[in-house]
């Protein structure tokens, strides 16, 4: 079984505050701490888990820039076997389908049974696994959390509304975009980063890919970010200032008057 | 002249609530534009939320096929490239099921793709100007969507005023013969429900919810204890499932519990829109968060910026001894 995982270097929600820029466009992007996608480390973990029961390897793929490369080095600590970074000025500004183009360029030189996206990333759209699937004719599914192997075919299951589960069969080769929860990710020390240190990690550029100029990056995006605003979101909560015994005698005194207690 | 369709999702024979949201939606796009209901299923169900779609839409098309009983992502797409005009502006809900479909279709039609869009801000030319959501609700952007190819764009249900009563008397057209192909390489076995859990947190009228904020395992005992001491039970956000400390059954959010308690006791939750989701009822909300940056503090009615590590013992405390 030969599963391509695509990752990707984001900043991390939990440890940052997000704060706009002095001129308001963009985020203070000056001491933003990055990390992998949340999502990407239970995909890996998934691809790490199959192919431990069945036999393979796990290659992780990533569209970024250099330093893109310390997220792809952090998974092959996880235990995936291979990465490659996808890296071209020409790639910059790429909206979803731009990715999805690059990543099939790459796809394409390969074989490969199961291609994993996290369900999401930092922007939220959930968009290139979709796309990725149906560039390369592949079937998909999204929001998967529960995947059972069998012949040339692959049960999985969706969450939907609700927390209930969509039972699916899927021929293989196929793209599945995973949701947290469908493993316990295993912990990365230092050790195993150091492990994979020297490791040597392909780089491949638009030329490399045959991918024409414009066809990807800001020239081929036809969804572009404009600017990053705080939106007027009315009031918001009365907020409870002043020692902590204070704090609770007024909080107690509403919790009263609502039914809380 | 802007030809916008609104898929029509719906369950059992009821359409969601997105349904009423889209008309508001698609006039924001551009007011002039033709809006066209569609609907993909098969018998009574599908006939019944076509001829109350009329109410809402000028013209409602149904395809009727049995491979579309169930809305298999792979098998919609197919009805939908047979039916809808090249060109043209698909509007969805950003759901599981928009998220598994729409993406792949925006390819399929050449069209550009705007995700989890929660407002729009008006069209210049061929160009429409979008609002969304970032890094988990914490930033919000705008963006410019490229239309002169056409777009799939999927809103945030909710986001949009849902249109009273009666707003239109339209027909449904038929177009199952249009349907075409439905093979696919996905098929749908079945639903499973989830499970339900000792503890029904549905039915509470006081909720101590705790999210990310609690840190560690061994801390869950902290807000059990203010729970406690609040007559309550424990709920949770999604992290705190993930990490197989409380039970699915415990989770409020869309793809966990939809609650209607009358208090709602954020603890150490940042408030993501999906969380909200499943927060029914207009509770008075109690948040209390370290980051005074974090986006539930625009929703909750009370606001407290503490380590709930250290806040709850202290509020339990003060509980106990009235």
């Amino acid at each position: 079984m030969e599963i391509l995982v695509c990752v990707k270097r984001v900043p991390d929600t939990a440890e940052n505050e997000f704060e706009l820029n002095s001129a308001g466009n963009d985020l203070d992007r000056g001491d933003l701490v990055y990390s992998v996608n949340e999502w990407d480390n239970y995909a890996v973990e998934e691809a790490i888990q199959i192919v431990d029961k069945v036999g393979g390897n796990v290659t992780v793929i990533t569209v970024g820039d250099s330093e893109s490369e310390e997220v792809l080095r952090r998974e092959m600590a996880m235990g995936a076997n291979n990465g490659i970074l996808l890296s071209d000025d020409a790639f910059e500004g790429s909206d979803g389908k731009g990715i999805a183009t690059i990543l099939k360029a790459e796809i394409e030189k390969g074989k490969y049974d199961l291609i994993f996206t996290g369900a999401q990333a930092d922007e939220g759209a959930g968009q290139v696994g979709g796309m990725l699937a149906a560039m390369l004719d592949m079937p998909y599914a999204s929001l998967v959390n529960k995947i059972e192997m069998g012949e040339g075919k692959i049960k999985v299951g969706r969450e939907i509304e609700g927390g209930n589960q969509e039972m699916n069969e899927i021929a293989l080769p196929c793209v599945l975009s995973i949701q947290t929860g469908i493993n316990e990710p295993r912990y990365v020390g230092i050790r195993g980063i150091r492990k994979v240190a020297s490791v040597e990690i392909p780089v491949k550029s638009a030329s490399d890919l045959g991918l024409a100029a414009g066809s990807v990056g800001k020239a081929g995006a036809k969804t572009k970010r404009i600017d990053y605003f705080v939106p007027d979101m009315g009031a918001g909560a009365e907020m409870l200032a002043g020692s902590t015994d204070e704090i609770i005698a007024k909080l107690i005194e509403k919790l009263k008057s609502k039914g809380g207690l | 002249m802007t030809q916008i369709f609104a898929y029509i999702p719906f369950q059992n024979g009821v359409a969601e609530d997105v349904a009423m949201e889209f008309p508001t939606a698609a006039a924001k796009i551009d007011k002039g534009a033709s809006l066209t209901a569609v609907l993909t299923g098969s018998g009574a169900d599908l006939d019944k939320v076509a001829k109350e779609m009329t109410g809402l839409y000028a013209e409602v098309i149904k395809i009727d096929h049995a491979d579309l009983a169930y809305p298999n992502a792979e098998v919609v797409r197919k009805a939908l490239l047979n039916t809808i005009p090249a060109g043209a502006i698909v509007l969805m809900p950003h759901n599981t099921f928009g998220m598994d479909l729409a993406p792949g279709l925006s390819v399929k039609m050449n069209a550009a793709y705007a995700a989890d869009i929660v407002n729009f801000d008006g069209m210049e030319g061929a160009t429409l100007k979008a609002s969304r959501q970032e890094l988990g609700g914490a930033v919000s952007t705008h963006v410019a969507v490229d239309v002169s190819s056409g777009a799939i764009i999927t809103i945030r249900p909710g986001s949009f005023a849902a249109v009273d009563g009666k707003t239109a008397s339209g027909a449904v057209v038929d177009k199952s013969s249009n349907a075409g192909d439905l093979s696919a390489k996905r098929k749908f076995i079945e639903v499973v429900q989830a499970e339900v859990g000792d503890v029904d947190i549905t039915k509470a009228d006081v909720l101590v919810s705790i999210g990310r904020g609690i840190e560690e395992q061994e801390n869950i005992e902290i807000a059990e204890e203010l729970a406690k001491a609040m007559k309550t039970v424990v709920s949770c956000s999604r992290p705190i499932v993930d990490a197989k400390w409380l039970e699915k059954g415990r989770q409020v959010g869309t793809s966990g519990k939809t609650v209607k308690p009358k208090v709602y006791m954020a603890m150490g939750i940042s408030g993501s829109f999906q969380h909200l989701g499943g927060l029914k009822g207009n509770p008075f909300i109690v948040a209390v968060n370290k980051n005074p940056k974090a986006p539930i503090f625009q929703v909750a009615d009370v606001g407290i910026v503490a380590n709930i590590i250290e806040f709850m013992p202290e509020l339990t405390s003060a509980i106990n001894d009235l």
